[in-house]
């Protein structure tokens, strides 16, 4: 478990409370990468990216607890392979263009920017089951961001699983209380390199931004039209989170 | 040794080439009794009359008539290494300029060799950047080339671009500084918008083709299409901008068809309805590509009378061969369609959900098919049909409806078989599947000879023959020793070393391979490196192939246009063995954002990463490459 063993399986983080090696960023999902033999990392980033989902599904929970037994490779590939929602897939296969994935008529695809990026991209919400979901994959899009997690108290706990072995199943009840996966709180984006922080926006069928995350789930991919990371200084003043909006769509 | 050589020719696609020689020819020649001017006439033998050029001037004078017959680049690149002077008349005459890797020469070395260049060609990415497997800013960037462009060759009339980043700006310098400008051809290129194209459309007088083929058009709320001069005939011959992923101005779009009378080629985008589709084709029965749009009645538009009459419409085109488009089809409408299918060489409906007794009703007309590309909706069943109707095919694609790996795959080693008993004439072909057998696919080998491009993906990661229960490999093997004019090959399925040996011993002609998920060992990539001398263009991913393997292609890689290996077994000190051993090779070690992080917090600056992008190149390290890219050396 010595630094050089390049392992990352979630004891080494036990070791000397680095807050950085907490922050929980995400692996492309859908890697298998596993650590070999001959001690070259290819990271377990499948681990983390399970930890992310609040959707706790059983088969999330089996993994994790597989992750945190050391299981050997191949049990650690299978699981992770398995807990993947279904519509969330390894990247870049089949080898099949984006341009052509959207024959599938049944997507929702829309647009999304972020400031100072001089590219969109394009993204299916129906590819998702959660705002945590679309945030990784924004995250892996714009592959300069990660999800900085503050005072979110679904991340406290998974921390908490992570270095200190609680029960992913109590607080698995806990949280199902609070129906969390439906909603966001202070789930921001920031670039590590310029500790430029970002907030997910988007415009709903009315015209109007809102931020992401103040809506339940469906109700976001039914009436959001486009994404936008907006840098937080310029997000003040944007429409506060009413319910009302709720009721707003067309 | 290649170090000694200044100079690579630009695509050497054979065996190692002929060291360059210092002896010019010329010297040694007694032929120059004779004298040549430059329109080729041999004059009397009157030296008297004028003054007698050098002999190699020459032997340069007769061989630049020669030489400007030569149209293939591969004759080019020979010619070029026979000796100084040839290469010197190899390069004035050379009107076509091809650049496979955008990174492999410098604008400024290629300008200054060829000097009278009117068409350009080059590539940048890999092709697996296509999938999303690096970021991408990774590169491949067009405004050094076309910054190079504009000095070296003011004339120029065509370009051709394959996974380049151009921007709005380059798009502007191309229609701002080449009067001649006549060709644009955009392939799975991104960066740009249609505010670079409106630039292209206005001030481009002499284009003749605007081409965007499965590019990323950023949208703007430029009307490019209504940038196009307002009056006069336009000299149009093809508008292709089926990808374009935003609306067009309708009206300009057939005002500007109207004034084409040139115009043969024609592919809309999907947001141009069957409506509009047909009051451009009452004004354009000239066209022999078409791509049809949506296909579908515009939103808010009701299904029934007053209806045009689009069968008449397609019939009057009596020229077309190629059909395309059907973005967003209405199966009912495809009944407008037969009246062309006879005369079409091409139908392209990988974009079009239709079922097997759909596709049947089209595709019993389509007796001179040679192009045929759909989705696997059609089933096992609509294969079978194609086969029976179409003896003369040389392509087919078939495509997923549901790109996934468990998904249902609605065709299987059935619709092979049958293709690969009507077909006999095929050459290349592309199959999406769930499942396949080797059975089957050793059927395509035997009954299909002429193959020259075999791509089965079968999508299930690690899939056996799901009859016998075994690899792939004997189906692969059978493909790669029974075609024996194979040059491009990609495998998938459940594959063991057997099958790379396999591809080792009889892949002789072997030029591009891609691999995913297969093998067990070094030795499958050994068999590889070791055995297929032509191989040029080889990706890999997600494959148990370290170091030592990579290391058994020492003697090769100079040869190859580019290697590509993600998430494989090799390891820093590995690659950078290869850098070392090879000064010539570019050697890139890509990595994710979170890699870097990682690397970061850790001082391992030698972490893991993800890709392996290694390329033979005169210029050493580029100075564009961004963070997560890493140059070995």
């Amino acid at each position: 478990m010595s630094p050089e063993n390049r392992n990352y399986l979630p004891e080494s983080d036990v070791i000397g409370l680095n807050l950085k090696e907490t922050e929980l960023t995400l692996g492309l999902p859908g890697e298998t990468r596993v650590t070999t033999d001959t001690g070259v990392k290819l990271g377990t980033k499948r681990g983390f990216s399970e930890t992310i989902n609040l959707n706790l599904g059983r088969s999330n929970v089996k993994c994790h607890d597989k992750v945190c037994d050391d299981e050997s490779e191949n049990d650690v590939l299978g699981g992770a392979t398995k807990s993947l929602t279904e519509k969330a897939q390894l990247v870049g296969w089949p080898p099949v263009r984006a341009s052509r994935k959207n024959v599938m008529k049944s997507g929702k695809f829309i647009k999304v920017a972020v400031d100072g990026a001089p590219y969109l991209r394009k993204v299916d919400l129906e590819m998702y089951n959660s705002y945590q979901q679309l945030l990784s994959a924004l995250e892996d899009m714009f592959s300069c961001l990660t999800i900085r997690t503050y005072l979110n108290p679904c991340f406290y706990f998974l921390f908490l699983h992570h270095n200190y072995r609680i029960s992913m199943l109590s607080m698995y009840n806990f949280v199902c209380n609070f129906d969390i996966g439906n909603y966001l709180s202070e789930k921001k984006l920031m670039d590590p390199a310029n500790g430029v922080e970002y907030v997910a926006t988007y415009e709903d069928r009315d015209g109007d931004w809102m931020l992401v995350g103040d809506v339940p789930w469906k109700m976001f991919v039914e009436s959001c039209k486009r994404v936008r990371l907006m840098k937080s200084s310029e997000a003040i003043g944007l429409a506060p989170r009413t319910p009302q909006k709720c009721s707003n769509t067309a | 040794m290649r170090e000694e050589r200044t100079e690579m020719s630009k695509d050497d696609d054979r065996s190692p080439p002929l060291d360059l020689r210092g002896a010019d020819i010329a010297e040694s020649s007694s032929k120059t009794r004779n004298c040549v001017t430059g329109s080729g006439h041999v004059t009397g033998l009157n030296p008297t009359e004028f003054q007698a050029p050098y002999p190699d001037q020459v032997l340069e004078n007769v061989l630049e008539n020669v030489l400007q017959f030569l149209t293939s680049r591969r004759d080019r690149n020979a010619a070029s290494l026979v000796c100084k002077s040839w290469c010197r008349v190899e390069a004035l005459t050379r009107s076509e300029l091809f650049i496979g890797n955008c990174y492999s020469v410098s604008p400024k070395r290629a300008t200054a060799r060829f000097s009278r260049v009117r068409a350009v060609a080059i590539k940048g990415r890999p092709r697996f950047a296509d999938f999303n497997l690096m970021p991408p800013e990774w590169g491949a960037h067009f405004a050094p080339w076309v910054a190079a462009l504009g000095s070296a060759y003011p004339w120029l009339e065509k370009v051709y671009l394959k996974r380049m980043s151009v921007t709005d700006e380059d798009l502007k310098y191309l229609a701002e500084n080449f009067p001649s400008f006549k060709e644009l051809v955009l392939v799975c290129c991104d960066g740009f918008g249609t505010r670079g194209l409106a630039v292209i459309a206005k001030k481009c007088r002499q284009l003749r083709v605007l081409d965007l083929i499965e590019s990323e058009v950023a949208e703007s709320d430029m009307d490019w299409i209504g940038e196009f001069p307002e009056s006069g005939i336009t000299c149009l011959e093809s508008l292709i901008f089926d990808c374009v992923e935003s609306p067009i101005n309708f009206e300009a779009l057939e005002r500007l068809v109207i004034r084409s009378p040139s115009l043969k080629k024609l592919r809309l985008n999907r947001f141009v309805s069957i409506g509009q589709l047909y009051r451009l084709m009452v004004r354009a029965p000239q066209l022999t590509h078409l791509g049809t749009g949506s296909f579908s009645l515009a939103e808010g538009v009701a299904h029934g009378d007053q209806e045009p009459d689009y069968e008449s419409a397609f019939a009057a085109c009596k020229s077309l061969v190629c059909l395309s488009g059907f973005r967003e089809i209405t199966p009912d409408y495809l009944s407008a369609i037969y009246a062309v299918c006879a005369n079409l060489t091409s139908l392209n409906l990988s974009y079009a959900n239709i079922n097997a007794e759909q596709l049947k009703t089209v595709i019993v007309h389509c007796h001179k098919l040679q192009t045929f590309w759909v989705l696997d909706s059609i089933c096992d069943e609509g294969l079978q049909a194609a086969a029976a109707t179409c003896k003369d095919l040389r392509e087919l694609r078939v495509f997923p409806i549901d790109a996934r790996e468990d998904s249902e795959g609605p065709v299987s080693e059935v619709g092979l078989q049958a293709i690969s008993e009507g077909c006999r004439k095929l050459q290349s072909i592309l199959y999406f599947c769930q499942h396949m057998t080797n059975a089957a696919v050793i059927a395509m080998s035997n009954n299909c000879p002429d193959l020259e491009v075999f791509r089965l993906c079968i999508m299930g990661r690690h899939r056996p023959d799901h009859v016998t229960g075994e690899p792939m490999d004997e189906g692969f093997g059978a493909i790669v020793k029974n075609c024996k004019k194979l040059t491009r090959l990609a495998v998938s399925g459940l594959l063991t070393d057997q099958a790379f040996s396999y591809i080792g011993r009889y892949g002789k002609l072997v030029r591009t391979l891609s691999v995913a998920f297969a093998g067990n060992s070094d030795l499958g990539l050994k068999y590889v490196l070791e055995g297929c001398p032509r191989l040029q263009k080889l990706e890999i991913r997600d494959s148990p192939f370290g170091d030592a393997a990579l290391r058994s292609g020492l003697h090769h890689y100079y040869n190859m246009r580019f290697l590509w290996m993600s998430s494989c077994r090799l390891s820093p000190p590995g690659c950078r063995e290869i850098a070392r051993a090879l000064p010539r090779l570019v050697v890139e070690v890509i990595r994710d954002e979170v890699g870097m992080i990682r690397a970061e917090c850790e001082e391992h600056i030698d972490d893991a990463f993800d890709i392996l992008y290694m390329y033979r190149s005169l210029e050493g390290p580029r100075d564009d490459a961004p963070s997560f890219v890493t140059i070995l050396h």
